[in-house]
């Protein structure tokens, strides 16, 4: 299993959840991906896609302005 | 000091021109030199391809000769790179030859990938070439009604075109007095009808105003062109009678075959635009694997940022500024209204109401984008 960044910070077009659509492409199933977003709205819009497509919500911590949503590609 | 530009788009052009005329006297007098390298002695303006989609252009409007754009000084050669030996310095090109370089910059670009979903390529149209293009208008044109369904795939060139493509197909099928024949349906992969949130706080009204349908959180899974059915990763399903999809992109085969970077997208600082792990590469364009638009927009502005601080290195031997993630891209809102979209890493967009004024402004950028590939604007 490995761990990937996906740095979004800054970015409202594509946006956060794009680029993690777009990553998920990049990794294996059962990889993690951090996405790094300083949108607030990325802690529920990931969650929602997550539910959506079936892939696993590991946590979402906010640090000093920055959202990490740890999430885990399922299938 | 040699500068490489391997890449002949948007991107490669406009940072070659920029070079040039800030190095005018350094390549007089032989202490800098530019040399660009591209796959096509034509270059093409991309976003025209949605206009030739629905009968707006011509092919010939598209193009004009590479070497006709480039000041005089940058050395031209239409020999695409092979292998890059970033470790020597040095690109080899299809011909054999190899070139050397003091400062690199690569401006490959993308390509559509709709071979990566089953069934995409045989089934839908799409505008991301000139063939697909006119077979796409081709189609339009025979098209006497039904179900036409928009959907896409991610990462995609300009993230614009999903809006801009369903807009102009109202417009296309009302000026052919088919609106009552003709049921158009939306598909975006996130939750919203576009990823910036203030575009899709007007458009899903706009899209409710005009009869347009949609369905959010669809990704592309597969086509199943027996049935007329696609399906998306999500688990929806709909049906259509003509599928019209903008494919995710990857980056040029060449940089995946290099091992530059996973899918043709090669990791770069997002201020400095170097290449991870190397201080005399520079990419730019779609090549990057930034958070930002695939868009000639972005290619725009980085290749500014980069003209500015490569003269600097050669001038005074630093960089002398960051690239702030400005993009700005226009948004047609259907035959003769739009608007546009300005943001950086810092400020999003605030997009107002379209208009016809900044729909005439578009249409005369697709002129004036001429003068932009030559640095001039």
């Amino acid at each position: 299993m490995a761990r990937r960044t996906v740095d979004a910070r800054g970015s409202f077009c594509p946006g956060p959840l794009m680029e993690l659509i777009a990553a998920m492409k990049m990794v294996a199933v059962g990889d993690e991906l951090e996405v790094l977003s300083t949108d607030k709205g990325s802690a529920s819009e990931i969650p929602e896609w997550l539910r959506k497509a079936r892939h696993e919500h590991l946590g979402t911590e906010e640090k000093d302005g920055v959202w990490h949503v740890l999430v885990r590609k399922a299938r | 000091m040699k500068i490489l530009i391997v890449g002949g788009g948007m991107g490669g052009t406009i940072l070659a021109n920029n070079l040039a005329r800030r190095l005018a006297s350094e390549l007089r007098s032989g202490k800098a030199r530019i040399t660009l390298l591209s796959a096509s002695e034509r270059h093409m303006y991309q976003p025209g391809l949605l206009y030739l989609a629905v009968g707006r252009m011509t092919p010939d409007e598209l193009y004009r000769d590479q070497a006709s754009l480039l000041e005089h000084d940058i050395e031209f050669h239409v020999d695409p790179v092979e292998e890059f030996r970033l470790d020597n310095n040095e690109v080899r090109t299809k011909s054999g030859k190899v070139h050397g370089y003091d400062i690199l910059a690569i401006a490959t670009g993308s390509r559509p990938a709709p071979e990566e979903i089953p069934g995409l390529a045989e089934n839908a149209e799409q505008f991301y070439t000139e063939e697909s293009a006119i077979k796409m208008f081709r189609r339009l044109q025979a098209f006497q009604g039904g179900r036409i369904v928009i959907a896409m795939g991610v990462p995609h060139k300009c993230p614009m075109a999903p809006l801009e493509i369903i807009f102009m197909l109202h417009d296309y099928f009302k000026d052919r007095g088919m609106l009552d024949k003709v049921k158009l349906h939306y598909t975006y992969p996130i939750g919203r009808v576009h990823t910036l949130e203030n575009v899709a706080k007007w458009a899903a009204p706009e899209m409710d105003r005009l009869g347009i349908t949609y369905e959010t959180l669809f990704n592309l899974k597969e086509v199943d062109g027996a049935k007329k059915v696609v399906r998306s990763e999500e688990g929806g399903e709909t049906p259509y009678d003509l599928l019209i999809t903008i494919p995710a992109h990857r980056g040029m085969e060449v940089i995946e075959k290099n091992g530059l970077g996973q899918r043709g997208w090669i990791p770069t600082h997002r201020h400095k635009l170097t290449m991870e792990g190397r201080n005399n590469v520079y990419v730019l364009g779609d090549t990057t694997n930034l958070p930002i638009s695939k868009a000639g927009s972005t290619a725009h502005f980085e290749a500014e940022t980069l003209g500015e601080n490569i003269a600097a290195i050669v001038k005074l031997g630093a960089p002398v500024r960051d690239y702030d993630g400005k993009v700005f891209c226009f948004i047609e809102a259907g035959k003769d209204r739009a608007t546009y979209a300005s943001f950086d890493y810092q400020n999003p967009p605030q997009p107002k109401a379209p208009t016809r004024a900044v729909h005439w402004f578009k249409v005369a950028y697709n002129k004036l984008y001429w003068a932009s590939a030559r640095g001039l604007l």
